[in-house]
């Protein structure tokens, strides 16, 4: 804009210099802009604000506010009524569409919209899931509450700060982890029965979900390692191929690790990729038992 | 952009010349045409990692806790998992409780011998006798179906999601009926 503003200053500055050449830069106005005569009121149509649509559905939307700009204020609930004719069936879609058409101040992540990266699990309607998994209800009578993951710290919004959960899952070591070289010398190889076992785990796509439903997680998070975490941690324990079964059990070895799960479930019921980290931990448990 | 940048420095070039010899405009010709480094409306600033981790630090001192217990949806795995705990906690503790205070009966002159405590609770009215005895059997009963569950879980077995809403209820109604039971029992 600037770049343009200053080449029609220097076309004013020289237009001796290119008057022959009818040059007209782009910001200019006609002079017969003004002298153009308006119709009169009583030929010209009203044109009047659009009517409400007779058949909307409008469904409210209660959704958890807060700014990190004005933080001695408190967060509240935002309410924003939506016309479901008009958005998409997936909760990500009222979202996106409030924030596009409503309040561009709302904070959240997203990214895949189709339930693969993990970006926009938050707590609707109680339960947390990812919010472009979740389909709205039609039921417009029933309005719905939007939270952040329950017992993070909010960095802003719906936006959670995950910082220890990925800290903690660091913590596991979650990589192959072997001593002796490939017998084949290229790849690690593995039976089919083995590779069984790692079923209903490696599709865990860390959204956090789960650890954020455990009321033991809530309580200590801290040293609790929650479990999502619990639960990657058991697919390299799983694993035929890795070789430091025994450190890893180690490290769960002690009172706040491991057994802060008191198999309460909450994970496995909320798990919007309908896996199943209660089990997993009670598979570790067992495999620490005997 | 480019060829448009190109033609605008030429012809600045070639205006500037013919400003300068003819000297027809009051304004230095270089203020007027701006100088060629865009200018921002927006400032930053230059950041060390350290500088931006305590202003982090700062950020994470104010960060609220989003709300968790009172907005989750009550569902059968953590209500009957809280009522497990209560139940579990207010029988030891009634247990522990009546033990000590049994033990020091004798000494502040109390009369807890079983038969005194029988007929104190006898002269009472019926309904009173099985609202006392329900209130009493319904922890127990429940505490001691819930712990099978439990049980179940640590063979790692029931983890499906239907089977723990299902054992879940289950023990809800079995605790309730066996507590009934045990309430209209002479």
């Amino acid at each position: 804009m600037a770049a343009l503003r200053t080449t029609s200053r220097l076309f004013k500055a020289s237009r001796p210099l290119f008057r022959p050449m009818q040059m007209r830069s782009l910001a200019t106005v006609t002079d017969g802009y003004s002298s153009t005569s308006t119709a009169p009121p009583s030929q010209t149509s009203t044109t009047k604000e659009p009517a409400a649509d007779p058949d909307a559905k409008i469904k409210t939307f209660h959704i958890y506010r807060w700014n990190p700009d004005e933080p001695a204020t408190k967060p509240r609930m935002q309410s924003y009524a939506l016309d479901l004719n008009k958005t998409g069936p997936m909760m990500l879609d009222a979202l996106i569409r409030i924030k596009n058409e409503v309040d561009p101040t709302l904070t959240f992540r997203r990214s895949c919209r189709e339930g693969i990266c993990g970006s926009c699990a938050m707590n609707i309607d109680g339960v947390n899931t990812l919010a472009c998994l979740c389909r709205i209800p039609v039921d417009t009578k029933a309005e719905t509450k939007i939270y952040p993951l329950p017992h993070t710290y909010v960095v802003k919004d719906i936006v959670p700060d995950l910082t220890q959960f990925y800290k903690q899952y660091k913590s596991i070591k979650p990589y192959l982890q072997r001593t002796t070289p490939a017998p084949g010398g290229k790849e690690y190889l593995q039976s089919k029965e083995d590779r069984k076992k790692l079923d209903g785990m490696y599709e865990c796509i860390l959204c956090a979900c789960c650890s954020t439903s455990c009321p033991s997680y809530w309580w200590n998070s801290e040293e609790y390692l929650g479990p999502a975490v619990l639960m990657q941690s058991y697919r390299w324990i799983a694993d035929s191929r890795d070789e430091k079964k025994e450190e890893r059990k180690a490290a769960l070895d002690n009172s706040m690790s491991l057994y802060r799960c008191h198999t309460i479930l909450n994970c496995s019921r909320t798990c919007p990729k309908g896996l199943n980290p209660g089990m997993a931990i009670a598979e570790i448990k067992k495999e620490m038992a005997f | 952009m480019l060829a448009q940048r190109i033609l605008q420095q030429s012809l600045r070039r070639f205006a500037t010349g013919k400003q300068l010899t003819t000297s027809k405009f009051a304004i230095a010709p270089t203020a007027m045409l701006g100088s060629p480094i865009q200018t921002r409306q927006v400032a930053t600033q230059n950041l060390t990692p350290t500088d931006s981790y305590s202003i982090l630090v700062a950020q994470r001192k104010n960060r609220p806790t989003a709300p968790h217990l009172t907005i989750y949806q009550p569902q059968i795995p953590w209500i009957l998992s809280g009522l497990n705990r209560i139940t579990g906690s207010v029988l030891s503790g009634g247990f522990y409780v009546f033990g000590s205070a049994y033990l020091v009966a004798p000494l502040l002159g109390w009369n807890l011998s079983s038969v005194s405590m029988a007929a104190a609770f006898g002269s009472w009215p019926l309904i009173l006798k099985v609202l006392t005895k329900f209130t009493i059997a319904l922890p127990f009963t429940f505490h001691s179906f819930n712990g099978f569950r439990h049980l179940t879980w640590d063979m790692g077995k029931a983890f499906k999601n239907q089977t723990v809403v299902k054992t879940g209820w289950t023990v809800v109604g079995v605790s309730v009926v066996t507590a009934l039971g045990l309430a209209t029992l002479v």
